[in-house]
This record gives structure tokens, sequence and C-alpha cells, in this order.
């Protein structure tokens, strides 16, 4: 067990990450060069992560939570908007300033075995975040891996290392994956449906150990999921994003009590638990199908599906954020 | 056997070939389903439920060492036919099957249209014409707009992809369907929406279903029993209230536990440990190494246990048929 | 990496792979014992021809050709003047020499030449030699004199009035059982080759040697120009292994380099590559070879450049980019550059590694590729010129019509060790691609 040991050495306010209208469009081209458009795949998307918090972002897929989690890691530019970390716009840095920055956001994957190098062992694939960030000392390395490896509780290490990745099962693979996300020793880190891949009985054991690494280095955990059950017993906070942009934020208890936004009430309807009475009861479900990203619909995106659409407010304009209840934003004209 | 029972199984088995040893993948499974029904068989991966929908349509691979056990389909022995008889009068026209994936398996140079009405094309020898207004028949069932007759696979999105392979399986009015998985890969919205599918049609056509998942919640929506299949064998077989309320097996305990639910304080349990390899059972109870009940006894298999309640639990725990 | 310690186990499962590396250990271990035993200079010198291999007899057979049409057949024997007993006899102004060369003829079947060389030492004036061939039967036939100069040859196989005289071919005639009008065995028995020398000075000196070539020589035979034919043959190993070894890592290495970075960095990049190697693969690689050989020159060299050059953007590239672009997008490659591993870092170590599996057995089958390439152009002709290869022999046997001759031997040796090289390969290579791709396993 390791003991309570924060990583972050940033100093400076409780604001670790600060996202202002951030805009992620990839640009189309008919025949390779004409340009047809772009992809919305982030429209506009502001909010602050706080340190050692843990913040879901919840929507389905064409939703935008993964352009968005690729944006905060550095793997595509943001077309416009800001992303400020720790003080520092991440425009603004230079080459090694990008590196280092990228030792303070650790990743962690949807698919355990696609994450992982199929031709490297667990040593190695651990060692490599070490080797690019310059850590040349062997036996430095052995004993970060190590204490990775401890750290997702895959002891003794020395049985894991020599391993490859077919030989671990779901769930001790995606162990290894979040042991890369933190060899380099993040303030946060960016989950991108870590367990919906893995069978139901080791999800759990999963997100509690994120939990627990979460609380013991003060990390900020930043997940995306599309499981809002498993949301509200391992997130403090939750963000509900629909086609590229943020419609509700919410502490996650109030949210799943109180929702606010037609949308995500329509998720919580959606969300089945075991009960055996769900075989006679019909789940009312919103029709259609989420917009396209190229050409969503103009005002609010929902409104062609919202049972609660108001005609000639929201098919004209964008609801900017309202805040219902303290502490609780909703994008909808409904609390105007 | 009782009548009305649309399909009976006798202990099934399937084995198959690997180059690691003798993979008992079905290990003696028996159950009975009766008309309009629908069965879940819940189970997490790699114990074997997927090899069993497969089996009971004889969709097998190529390494199968062992395939016995009795199949009875409205009284009649299927298991005891042969390939080509089982081919042109059980596949597609008494049991469909929407497989793992499927969304993914349609083929993308191919209309949609063409490829749902396949099946009558094959099976019944209709003419194109009027197989493809049956098409749009069914298409209307699972709830797509006929236009989407001539569209290609990618031009729709995964729920409706969906939707269309479950219509493929549909169109020649089977009596039963299996289907493996058929949620998985969607989100909660689309879930719910194929989930109202086939609720819909249950009631309307009075199919049958044999259901196979890992997801317990998703069971619960359309399940009137449930069978609970680990590392090859059912551990338990009930009605679905009696399984979701008041489950017997320590497993289904656990596993039930371990499902975070959206409206409960509590954290969700986990199991520890992980099922066996299929290619090295152990001895005894199967979930005994994994069990927080297990007893002396457990170092002997136990077999189903039928209880006062009509269920059926694999556990010494209930040898006596007594507890509820 | 997990792969080769697992693929050594398993390759010993597969006897094709077994036999594969025996002959390929075979084949190496030639080239070794070439390179060893005849140096490098030393094989181009004897390769040259000339002189040096005039007492070996014109394309004689190999030893084992003899061996399995029954034996009998003649072996070269030299007699020479230093072993034999000389007897002198001076006078003034000179000495006689009365040189008998003695030898026993075992053999059923007849030499195929029968020469004389003299070596003299003189100032000004030629001696003079008189020849008398002895039978065992106690004939005499004289062969006549003459004035030889210092180094000398008396071709006695073509002496034409000896042929009228003897109704036969000298090297026939002189050995032929007595009374048989079409001779079809050699008499055994002890000849002599009596020369009768007389040297116009004291200080002359004369040294004869009397080669009587056989039909079959050593285990390879002899060509047209003399050449024993395990030079070529036992230094074609190593030059076929190295041609085919070089052109194959040069190739294969380069090509995927290349489309590993086409594929990583797309755009315009993957565009240039793609359309050189569209435009590289439609043009015809022989006809090419044969252009530059025929225009430049035909140096190994500079044929191993072009091929090397020409091999790199072929279809290959299309391959390897067809395995790597699924790669590409690969979960793992994004987590690379999520923690900041570099391009190149990101294609030697993340993405090549995934199509190694397909090319090692790739590489290992293509190497008799390029061995044949070597060879056929050697056979048309554009082959390296000093260079001793099987090509070459091959190249020779065809010149010289060695088929139309009955020559088989020529044309079987090195065709033999070409078909092992393939097999060889061939078999490793196809047991590595059934290791390193389990799917095709199952076939």
């Amino acid at each position: 067990m390791t003991a309570k040991t924060t990583w972050t050495t940033d100093s400076g306010p409780d604001s670790l990450l600060e996202v202002r209208d951030l805009r992620t469009w990839f640009e189309l081209r008919r025949w390779g060069f004409l340009p047809a458009g772009f992809v919305r795949a982030v429209d506009e998307v502001s909010f602050e992560l706080r340190r050692g918090e843990a913040v879901a972002f919840v929507g389905e897929s064409g939703s935008g939570k993964s352009s968005l989690a690729r944006t905060l890691l550095g793997l595509y530019q943001p077309t416009g908007g800001e992303v400020i970390f720790a003080g520092r716009n991440l425009q603004s840095l230079n080459r090694a300033e990008q590196l280092h920055y990228r030792a303070r956001v650790g990743y962690v994957q949807q698919d355990p075995y696609g994450a992982l190098p199929p031709f490297m062992s667990v040593g190695r694939i651990l060692a490599e975040p070490l080797i690019v960030h310059g850590i040349s000392s062997r036996a430095e390395r052995r004993r970060r891996i190590n204490e990775a490896l401890e750290e997702v509780r895959l002891t003794p290490a020395d049985d894991f290392l020599p391993k490859f990745p077919h030989m671990l099962s779901g769930g001790q693979q995606q162990r290894v994956v979040i042991a890369r996300a933190l060899i380099l020793r993040p303030a946060m880190i960016i989950a991108d449906e870590p367990v919906s891949m893995l069978d139901a009985s080791v999800r759990v054991e999963i997100l509690n150990l994120l939990h627990t690494i979460r609380t013991s280095h003060n990390l900020t955990l930043a997940f995306i999921t599309h499981d809002l059950a498993t949301v509200r017993h391992f997130a403090e906070r939750i963000f509900v994003m629909y086609a590229a942009k943020v419609v509700e934020k919410s502490e996650v208890n109030e949210l799943v009590d109180r929702p606010q936004h037609p949308y995500s009430q329509a998720l919580l309807a959606a969300i089945a638990e075991p009960d055996p009475a769900n075989a006679d009861r019909v789940r009312v479900i919103p029709g259609g199908e989420p917009p396209s990203l190229i050409s969503p619909p103009p005002g609010c995106r929902f409104h062609p599906r919202c049972p609660h659409a108001i005609p000639e407010l929201c098919d004209r304009e964008m609801p900017p954020e309202f805040e219902p209840r303290p502490g609780h934003f909703a994008a909808c004209w409904l609390h105007r | 056997m009782a009548a009305g029972n649309l399909l009976r199984v006798d202990d099934f088995c399937l084995f198959y070939r690997t180059s690691g040893g003798i993979g008992r993948a079905v290990d003696g499974v028996s159950f009975e389903l009766e008309r309009h029904q629908a069965m879940v068989v819940l189970g997490e991966s790699g114990c074997g439920k997927s090899s069993l929908g497969r089996g009971l349509l004889r969709l097998l691979p190529r390494n199968v060492e062992t395939c016995t056990g009795r199949i009875f389909l409205d009284g009649i022995e299927i298991s005891a036919f042969t390939d080509e008889r089982f081919r042109s009068e059980v596949q597609w026209v008494r049991i469909a099957m929407v497989m793992q994936a499927a969304m993914n398996a349609l083929n993308p140079v191919v209309r949609v249209g063409e490829q749902v009405a396949e099946p009558l094309l094959v099976h019944r020898g209709w003419s194109r014409a009027r197989a493809l207004a049956r098409a749009a028949e069914v298409f209307s069932l699972v709830g797509i707009s006929a236009d989407f007759l001539r569209r290609y696979p990618f031009e729709l999105s995964g729920g409706m992809r969906q939707r269309a392979v479950l219509a493929m399986a549909l169109i020649t009015e089977p009596d039963l369907v299996i289907l493996d998985e058929p949620t998985s890969a969607l989100d909660v919205l689309t879930q719910a929406g194929i989930m109202n599918v086939l609720k819909r049609i249950k009631r309307e056509l009075g199919t049958s279903f044999i259901l196979i998942t890992h997801d317990v919640a998703t069971s619960s929506e359309i399940a009137d029993r449930v069978a609970l299949m680990y590392a090859g064998q059912f551990v338990e077989l009930a009605g679905a209230a009696d399984f979701f309320l008041r489950p017997a097996h320590p497993y289904a305990k656990l596993l039930l536990a371990s499902i975070p639910r959206l409206h409960q304080e509590k954290r969700p349990e986990f199991i520890t440990g992980q099922p066996p390899s299929l290619l090295s059972l152990p001895a005894g109870c199967r979930f005994a190494p994994r069990c927080p009940s297990r007893f002396g006894r457990c170092a002997e298999n136990p077999g189903l246990m039928t209880l006062l309640d009509g269920r059926q639990v694999r556990c010494w725990l209930y040898a006596e048929g007594l507890q509820q | 990496m997990r792969t080769w310690r697992e693929a050594g186990r398993q390759l010993g499962r597969y006897p094709s792979a077994l036999v594969g590396l025996a002959i390929i250990a075979f084949l190496v271990g030639i080239a070794v014992y070439a390179v060893i035993a005849i140096p490098y200079s030393e094989a181009l010198g004897l390769w040259r021809g000339g002189d040096q291999w005039r007492m070996h007899p014109v394309n004689a057979r190999s030893a084992w050709v003899d061996r399995l049409t029954g034996g009998g057949q003649s072996r070269t024997m030299i007699v020479s003047s230093s072993a034999a007993a000389i007897e002198e006899e001076t006078f003034a102004g000179g000495r006689q020499l009365r040189i008998p060369l003695a030898f026993d003829y075992e053999y059923a079947g007849f030499p195929s030449e029968i020469n004389l060389f003299f070596s003299a030492a003189y100032q000004e004036r030629q001696p003079f030699v008189r020849l008398i061939w002895h039978t065992p039967d106690g004939e005499v036939v004289s062969l006549g004199g003459r004035r030889i100069s210092r180094e000398d040859r008396i071709a006695i196989s073509q002496d034409l009035a000896l042929e009228r005289r003897l109704g036969e071919v000298p090297h026939i005639g002189l050995l032929a059982e007595p009374g048989a009008t079409v001779p079809e065995r050699a008499r055994t028995g002890s000849y002599e080759l009596t020369v009768e020398a007389i040297l116009f000075e004291e200080a002359a000196e004369l040294a004869v040697d009397l080669v009587i070539y056989g039909r079959v020589h050593g285990p390879a035979g002899t060509d047209h120009l003399r050449r024993d034919l395990m030079v070529a043959l036992l230094w074609g190993t190593p030059v076929a292994l190295a041609f085919g070894l070089i052109a194959a890592v040069g190739t294969t290495l380069t090509t995927l380099v290349i489309a590993a970075a086409g594929v990583w960095f797309g755009g315009w990049v993957d565009a240039i590559i793609q359309r050189l190697t569209e435009v590289n693969m439609i043009l015809p690689l022989l006809p090419i070879l044969v252009m530059v050989g025929t225009l430049y020159s035909t140096s190994i060299w500079l044929m191993l450049g072009v091929v090397v050059a020409l091999g790199i953007f072929s279809a290959g590239i299309k391959m390897y980019r067809a395995m790597l672009l699924p790669v590409r997008s690969a979960p793992y490659i994004e987590a690379a550059r999520a923690y900041g591993a570099g391009d190149l870092r990101i294609i030697t170590r993340y993405m090549i590694p995934r199509v190694l599996p397909v090319l090692i057995p790739a590489f290992v089958t293509l190497i008799p590729t390029f061995v044949f390439l070597e060879a056929s152009l050697a056979v048309l002709g554009l082959g390296d010129p000093v260079l001793p290869t099987w090509g070459k022999i091959l190249n020779d046997a065809q010149t010289m019509s060695a088929l139309y001759n009955g020559f088989y031997y020529w044309v079987v040796a090195p065709a033999i060790l070409l078909m092992l090289t393939g097999l060889g390969f061939a078999m490793l290579g196809f047991a590595l691609d059934r290791i390193f791709n389990p799917r095709l396993r199952a076939m």
C-alpha cells in the first residue's frame, strides 16, 4: 500500500484544467483537396476540473466525448478556444513543454488488449514511457515499474514482467494499461470507457482500483462512459454531452435524482436495472437518431427529438447555460 | 415432457479440440422452453454460452471434438436429422440466430434490403420482388423506415444495423430466435430501443427467444426465465422474478450484488478470482474456488437440484431441497 | 522476443524445416570451405583458364557418373621424365638421351587425348627428339621426330599422318586391341613411350611429361577449357548465397522502412511513395538488367545494385502498407503518442514489429529468387565475367551444346545445386510461415 503521496508538483489554485469554448473541428475534403465542410466533433465546450476530483463525461457515440478526450491529451489540435492546464495554455507550449505535459496526463483506453502492443512483454510496455521521457537508468526504471505494478495490484511484480498481453485476462490487461498511465506520475488521468469491454464482475474491481489510486495520489480523474449506473458510485461530478456540446453539468447525486435537461432525463429513463418487472414495461425513449456533426440542426441540437421542444425558440437559437439549481447547470430553454 | 413445449434440450455437450487440450464449452446442459417464452442465458465471457447458442443451430467450427445430446423441437428430435435436413428444415426456417456483432457482419457491398430478403430467396424460393416486399414489412416491425431497404450498411447507424440483422432473422417467421449479445456494442438509448423491439415482437408475433448475454440489467428487460451459466454448466435455472429478487446460487447472489445500480447508495461489491479455463476445469464444484459459502462437500461436483419452488440450482447448499 | 525462442522450439516440430535447415547448413558449409580452401584471388586466377590447366582433360566426366555407368573409364595419367630411368650418352658437342616413359594402362576405356610436353633449356641449337611407342604385345610404332623449342608440346592425338597409319585416332589406335576392326576395349598392360633426344649443347637440359588424358576427372569433371568444374561449383556457392542474402536483406529492410514511413506520415509522403511504386512495378526487371548489362558492364556489384534499387519499390511496399495501415490506428499507437513517443520510435518499435511475423518467412523464401536471378543473368551471358558461378557453368555448357554432346554432368551438377538452394530455403521458409502465421497451421 503506497502512502498518500501527491504527485503533482504544480503549485497553484485548486483548478487544474480549464477549458474555454473549445472547438475541435475536422476539415472534410472532396477528392483530396476540395473543402467540403467540417465535422464539428467538439463544439464550444467549456468546463473546469479541480485537483483530485473525479468527473464523468457521459454521452452516446457521436456526442464528441472521445474527441474531447483526445484533444485534452494532445492527440488532436484544437481548432478554437483554449485549454489551460495548471495555468499554462496548451497552444503556447514548445516541444519540450509539450512532452512534459504528456507526462502530466495519463491515458487509459477502452480496449485493454488493443491498448497493449502484443509483441512486447509487460515489463517492456511499462518501460517505454519512461524511456521516451529520458529515464535512462535501468535500475530507476525497474523501481518505478515495480511501483506501478504494485499500485494496480499485479503482484508479485516479477511474475508479471515477462508476460505478454495475450497471457493475461481482460482485467489484468486493463490493470497494465492503468499502470502505464500512472508510471509517469501524472496529475490527471483521462479514462475513455475504461471498463466497458470487461466482464461485469471485473468492472467494479477496476473502478474501485481507479478510485483508490485517485484518492491516494490526489489525482484528477476524467472518465468517459456511457454507463450512468457506474457513474453514481465512482464520480463526484457529471457532465452530460450531446452532439459535441455539454448539455448538463452537476454534482452526480443531484443529477441522478433531479435531471434538468430532457436528454439527461431520457438517458436516465432508459437505464435498465435488474428488475423482473421490466419485461412488462415498454421504455419511453426519444425517437430519431443523434444528429450529424457535419450539419447539426439549427438552435438546440436536441430539439428534433425533444418531447418538450418549444417551437420558434428551440429550433432557432442555441440555449446558453442556465443554473436552475445551485451548482447544477443545464443548457436548455426550459430553464430560461 | 410437458405439452406445449417448443424446445427441449437434453444433456447437450459440446467439446472443442484445441492445441491446449479439450475445451468443455457446454458440459451437460438441459432445459425446456415453452412457446412465446423468452429465456435468457446469462453468463460472463468464457462460460460457454455462445457455444451453446451456436451448437443448438449446428453452426459449429471445425475443431469440434464431441457434440452430443438430444434436441427436440415440438417433440421432433432435430438432433437426429442429417445436416442437409437440418439446414433445409430447421436452420432459419424454425430457428434463426442473430450472432454476436452481427451488425458488423453485414456485407458492405450489398444493399441492406437484399441481405435481409436473402433467407426468403434461399429457403422458400420466393421471387425477388415478393421477398423485398416482405422485407419492407419486417422493417416496419423492427422500427426501420422502408427507405433503408435500398441503402448500404455503412449508411445505417449501429442501432439500425442491429435492427436490420434482427429483421433478417425474423423474415422467415421462425418459432425461435437465438440472440447472442444483441445490444452489447450499442448506446443506452439504442439498447433500450432494441429491447423495445424484442418485446413488441414477442407480444405481436409470439416468437420465442433465447437471449444470450452477460448484461444482467438487459436480461431483465425480456426474460421470463433465466439460466445462469458458469464454466459450461447451468448453475441456476429459475423464473425471472425468482432469479432477480431472490437469487439462490452463491454466484447468482454475488453477480447481482456486483452490478452498479443507479438508485442505490451502497457501493457494488466484486467477486474475487476468475472463472476457470474450459481447458482445465477443477474437480468438484466449478465455482467453489471463488465461493464464500464453500464447505467440504463442494469437492464433489453437484448436479442440478430441483427446489420446492420449481427452480433448479447446482449447489450442495440446497442438497436436501430444504432452503428457499 | 517471445517469438524467437518459441519459434525455435516449434521449428523442431516440422520435419520440412529440419530438412531445409540441413540443406542450408550443407550449402553454407560448402561456401565456407570454398572460401577457405581456395582464396578469392586464387579462385579468380584458376577460373581464368589458360595454360595452368594444360594437364587436365577436356570435357571429362565426373567420377560419380563413371561409377554410375559401370566404371572402367580412364583417368588421367602423367608420366614424367623426372621419374624415369634416363640413359645418357655423351658425344662430342652434346648428349644423347634415351628417356623411357613407361606406364601401366589398366582401364577398359580409351584415353581422350595424349600430349607430350617438353621443357628444354638450351642456348641456340634446338634439341631433336624421336618418339617410339611400345605396346604390351611388343608392337613398336614410330611416331616420328622433330626439333623442339623451349616450351613445346607434341599433340600426339592430333597427328593426322599417324591417324591415317593406324586407321584410328591415335589415342585409340595406339592402345587398341590388336586385330580389332572397331576397337571397343583398350589393351591393358605395360606401355612405353621412348623419347630419344639429342641435345646439341653440353649444358642443354630436357624434361618431358607424357600426359594420357582420361575421360573422367574428379568429382565434377572438366569443361571445354579444361577447368576443373569443382572450382566453379564450390565457389559458386558463396557467390550465390551472398548475392541472394544481400539482395534479400537490402530490398526487404528498405522496403519495410519506406512502407512504414509512408503509412505513418500519410499525406503526400505516402502518395509519392505509392506512385513511385506503381511505376516501378510496371518496369520489367530482367529486361532492364539485360539492358544495363549490355550497355554498361556486367559486374556483379552493379547487377546487385540495380536489383536492390528496383526491388525496393516493389509489390512489397503495397503488401506492408496494407498490413501496417490498420496498425496505424491501433489503440496502442494512440497511447504511445499520448505518452509522447516520437515518430521514429513509433515506426521502428511499434509498427514494424507487427509485420515481422510475415516478413521473416517472406524474406527466407526471397533468397532463392535472387539466387536464380543471378544464375539467369549468367546463363544469358550477362554474368560477371570473372567470377566462377553456377550460372556461368550453365552458360558455358549451353554455348558448347553440352546436352547435344552428351556432357550431362556439365549441366546436372550446377542444376542440382541451384535446386537444392531453392529447396532448402523454400522448405525453411514455408515452415517458418506456418509457425509465425498460425492461421496457416490448420491447412
